[in-house]
């Protein structure tokens, strides 16, 4: 009988002689997943996004924040402003992200504890949506605001003067009387550099498990 | 090379600095020689210029105090910036006020709380406000101030610059004496004025002596509520004076209250019956009394059950208080206004309005006085008198009608000079002495003021720590300082700088105040001051600084008809709409209209007007108010957002429609 078809996706096992003789070579992508596991862990109490609209009647500007779960700040405020530009209120952006985002986070996090098992190429597949996250999440938001924006109620008081628009996700733009300034948070930032440590790591863990790999198919060969 | 090198150094600063100045006037364009320019336009000394860059305040800029004035006959309280004098902002309290809806559907029962005999007052003769003090210095916590008009005591909590109590006396019908704080504001002190019978009941003027009399009022504070607590208040019984200013002691005094007193003579006017008038009865005797009350020992004897009760308020008669060694006199020249203690508590000041000095008594004097048993007579009621050379420490000749005074922190004395129209720089002496480089109990300047002066406040001036720097003049009389503005002037705030030493005392502003006459103020560093921006929850209830819990809230807007015939709308306002927008009730209608503000922008106010019905409110971000009227008349009354609140603003309205029976 060959390996099962877990044991084709998981990949060679080590042998622990081996792992002590080069526990540098085996360790360091384990470290690096660990690492990029923490580090997403931390950002879901950091803020991934910030507005800052400044206009000159608030001048300490107005301010909203979103975490992966929630949105905090002058939420109401805005609100309040956009009705009338008729705009949906912010609370009705993106529900099912907010409700859902720790889930997601905890889920990459298990799949990231799954990838330092998997030693084939297959790991590839548990890591990839993760190191592709901060772009979705981006991409979402975008999205988002361009929906809220090009969805205007026509008959709202300011439709004269404020057409549909798409707001800008991340950098300047305006709107009416205010400026605003979309900035990155920490927890994104943080969520970025879990996303290069994964390409780091599957760096590593390809350059350690690829020997074994070829070795498995090669005596898999014999055998045959 | 070490020439060339030597001349750059010496070159450099130079260029540095004209490359500074050439960027700078690019920017701005402009220069001392535009400044010189525009003084020699407008005829501006360069003293004038000085007084300007100490005074000017650019946009956003905030002042350093904040001056709490009295509003005078306006009954209100008026916020000063210093060193600005911009007017920051009205704080109602006698007097119904429109802009905060003081009486029109905002304070409406802390007005009617302080009706006299329940008859509708409203208007007040606002006299001197006090800062709540800890430890003798203001904690910018409360206002008081009192109405000597009708005898009233208000109480203003600076959390939100709104009154929040107004207490009746129930024995005098005026009082002067007020309102001055315990160095803990344990209590609120107010004097008397106009002698009447307890309770202003009636008594024929011929029996002046025997049924008039005066009285000081210990208002107790409960700060933790923000209130006066009247069950644990008591008052002093005292002879038909008419006792003034007071000032309670500190430190080395605390314990003790001081209160000047004129008409000693029981003088009783008529002069339709060729008797002589007030005037000349009131002032015909060379010295009145100041009063020494020791006030802790008054508050036992109170606990104690001794004080009897009159007009249903404790009172400390004049035979208790003897009886107890209460109460002491002590001559004081003719016709004094302002008693006022200085900073470490060992002074007193009192100027004789008539008499050219002000009169330093010392404290450790009066102890000895006291102690001693030894008295110069007594006075007809049986009040032991202090002879007047064992109590008094100093004399200074200081000018003409003086008034009132105030301290600086650096040995310094201030006195308002009414006849002379100045302000009179003095020198303290004993341990303040050796702080001034003038010798003790000395005079050193008199600044002109325009003109008229009344009472003055330099910056914390009566407290444990005055701040110097800054000083006002309350004058009376503006005569020529402002444009006529028909026979009725205003009256002049003068702001003058003390902050140096002994001549220098320039006049640096004059702010005209058209509005009333603020007879008293007081001088807080700003940043003492922690004012909300904002109410603390949506659905405050500003009286009981709490949330209401029947507070309109978002979701949760209707009218409401009672089982007993009576209606209550719950009405939400945020930028640009009221919800629900119609109300209909039917005329005869009992109407509770609870409103809440559920804004939570910072100065995102609305304002709820209803014509006919009477009604305005000024409603704060998270402001709830209920309003009550009986909807007697039928009719369409569109209500609408009073405060230009949003670009839709005129669109903020609804409608009330009361159907006829």
């Amino acid at each position: 009988m060959g390996a099962t078809f877990l044991d084709r996706i998981l990949g060679p096992r080590i042998d622990p002689a081996d792992l002590s003789k080069n526990s540098i070579r085996y360790g360091t992508p384990g470290f690096l997943l660990l690492l990029a596991r923490v580090l997403l862990l931390v950002s879901l109490f950091l803020p991934y996004w910030q507005m800052e609209l400044k206009a000159p009647q608030y001048p300490d500007g107005l301010h909203m924040t979103a975490y992966v779960n929630k949105l905090e700040g002058d939420v109401a405020e805005i609100d309040g402003l956009n009705h009338y530009i008729g705009m949906k209120s912010l609370f009705e952006a993106a529900k099912l992200e907010r409700a859902s985002g720790v889930f997601i986070m905890i889920g990459f996090v298990i799949m990231l504890e799954l990838a330092a098992y998997v030693h084939t190429r297959w790991s590839v597949l548990l890591v990839a949506p993760v190191i592709l996250f901060p772009v979705i999440f981006l991409v979402d938001l975008h999205l988002w605001m361009r929906h809220f924006g090009l969805n205007l109620d026509p008959d709202a008081p300011l439709s004269n003067a404020v057409k549909p628009f798409v707001p800008t996700a991340l950098g300047k733009g305006g709107i009416g009387q205010f400026e605003t300034m979309a900035t990155p948070g920490v927890g994104l930032i943080l969520a970025t550099v879990a996303s290069v440590v994964l390409i780091i790591a599957l760096y590593f863990h390809r350059r350690a498990y690829l020997p074994l790999v070829k070795q498995m198919q090669s005596s898999a060969g014999k055998a045959a | 090379m070490s020439g060339r090198k030597r001349i750059w150094n010496r070159v450099r600063p130079v260029f540095a600095v004209s490359i500074a100045c050439a960027a700078s006037s690019a920017a701005h364009a402009q220069s001392m020689r535009d400044v010189e320019a525009i003084a020699k336009e407008r005829g501006l000394t360069t003293q004038d210029l000085v007084a300007a860059a100490k005074t000017y305040t650019p946009s956003g800029q905030h002042d350093d105090y904040v001056m709490f004035a009295s509003g005078g006959h306006a009954g209100q309280v008026f916020a000063v910036g210093l060193p600005s004098m911009r007017l920051l902002r009205s704080i109602a309290v006698f007097t119904p006020e429109s802009w905060q809806g003081w009486g029109f559907g905002v304070g409406n029962e802390i007005l009617e709380a302080g009706f006299p005999k329940g008859k509708p007052n409203l208007w007040g003769d606002a006299h001197h406000p006090a800062l709540s003090e800890t430890n003798g210095d203001y904690d910018g916590q409360f206002l008081f101030i009192n109405d000597k008009i009708n005898a009233r005591v208000a109480v203003i909590d600076l959390r939100d610059w709104e009154t929040k109590q107004i207490v009746k006396n129930p024995l005098t019908v005026s009082d002067h004496g007020g309102t001055f704080v315990t160095p803990n504001t344990d209590y609120i002190i107010e004097g008397g004025q106009y002698s009447v019978p307890f309770g202003s009941e009636y008594a024929p003027i011929s029996q002046y002596k025997e049924k008039y009399r005066g009285s000081v009022t210990l208002w107790k504070f409960d700060r933790k509520k923000g209130r006066i607590d009247k069950s644990k208040s008591f008052a002093l019984e005292l002879p038909p004076y008419w006792q003034d200013l007071a000032d309670a002691g500190k430190l080395v005094s605390d314990g003790y209250m001081f209160l000047n007193s004129l008409n000693t003579e029981m003088a009783t006017g008529g002069i339709e019956e060729k008797n002589p008038p007030f005037e000349a009865g009131a002032s015909r005797n060379a010295t009145d009394f100041l009063h020494i009350i020791n006030w802790k020992k008054a508050v036992k004897v109170y606990e104690a059950g001794k004080a009897e009760m009159i007009e249903g308020f404790p009172v400390i008669t004049l035979k208790t208080s003897i009886d107890e060694g209460l109460i002491y006199l002590t001559p004081e020249p003719r016709s004094p206004h302002g008693v006022d203690v200085t900073p470490k508590g060992d002074f007193m000041v009192v100027s004789g309005k008539l008499d050219p000095h002000v009169t330093v008594y010392s404290f450790d004097k009066i102890k000895k006085a006291i102690a001693s048993g030894s008295y110069s007579g007594k006075d007809d009621f049986g009040l032991p008198i202090l002879d007047f050379d064992s109590v008094v420490e100093a004399q200074v000749e200081v000018g003409l009608g003086p008034l009132h005074t105030q301290f600086g922190p650096d040995g310094y004395a201030y006195t308002s000079l009414f006849l002379d129209s100045a302000i009179a720089r003095w020198t303290l002496g004993g341990s303040y002495g050796s702080s001034t480089p003038e010798p003790d109990w000395t005079l050193v300047q008199k600044t002109p003021v325009h003109y008229n002066v009344g009472h003055i406040s330099a910056a914390e001036g009566d407290t444990v720590s005055p701040d110097g720097k800054y000083l006002v003049s309350l004058n009376k009389w503006s005569v020529d300082r402002f444009l006529t503005t028909g026979p009725l002037l205003p009256q002049n705030l003068q702001l003058l700088d003390i902050s140096h030493q002994g001549t220098n005392m320039p006049v640096i502003y004059d702010m005209p105040m058209g509005v009333g006459e603020p007879h008293y103020a007081q001088i807080i560093k700003a940043d003492k001051l922690n004012p909300w921006k904002i109410y603390p929850e949506v659905g405050w209830d500003t009286v009981e600084q709490n949330i209401d819990p029947m507070a309109p809230k978002s979701k949760m807007e209707r009218v409401q008809r009672n089982d007993d015939g009576t209606v209550d709308v719950y009405m939400t306002a945020i930028r640009s709409h009221f919800n629900p927008e119609h109300v209909k009730v039917k005329q005869g209608d009992h109407v509770r209209w609870h409103i809440t503000n559920i804004e939570r922008a910072f100065d995102a106010t609305h304002g709820f007007a209803v014509p006919v019905y009477n009604i305005t409110a000024s409603l704060e971000a998270g402001e709830t108010e209920t309003i009550e009227f009986d909807a007697d008349i039928p009719g369409t009354f569109p209500f609408y957002c009073s405060e230009f609140c949003s670009a839709l603003h005129l669109e903020m309205m609804g409608y009330l429609l009361v159907e006829p029976e």
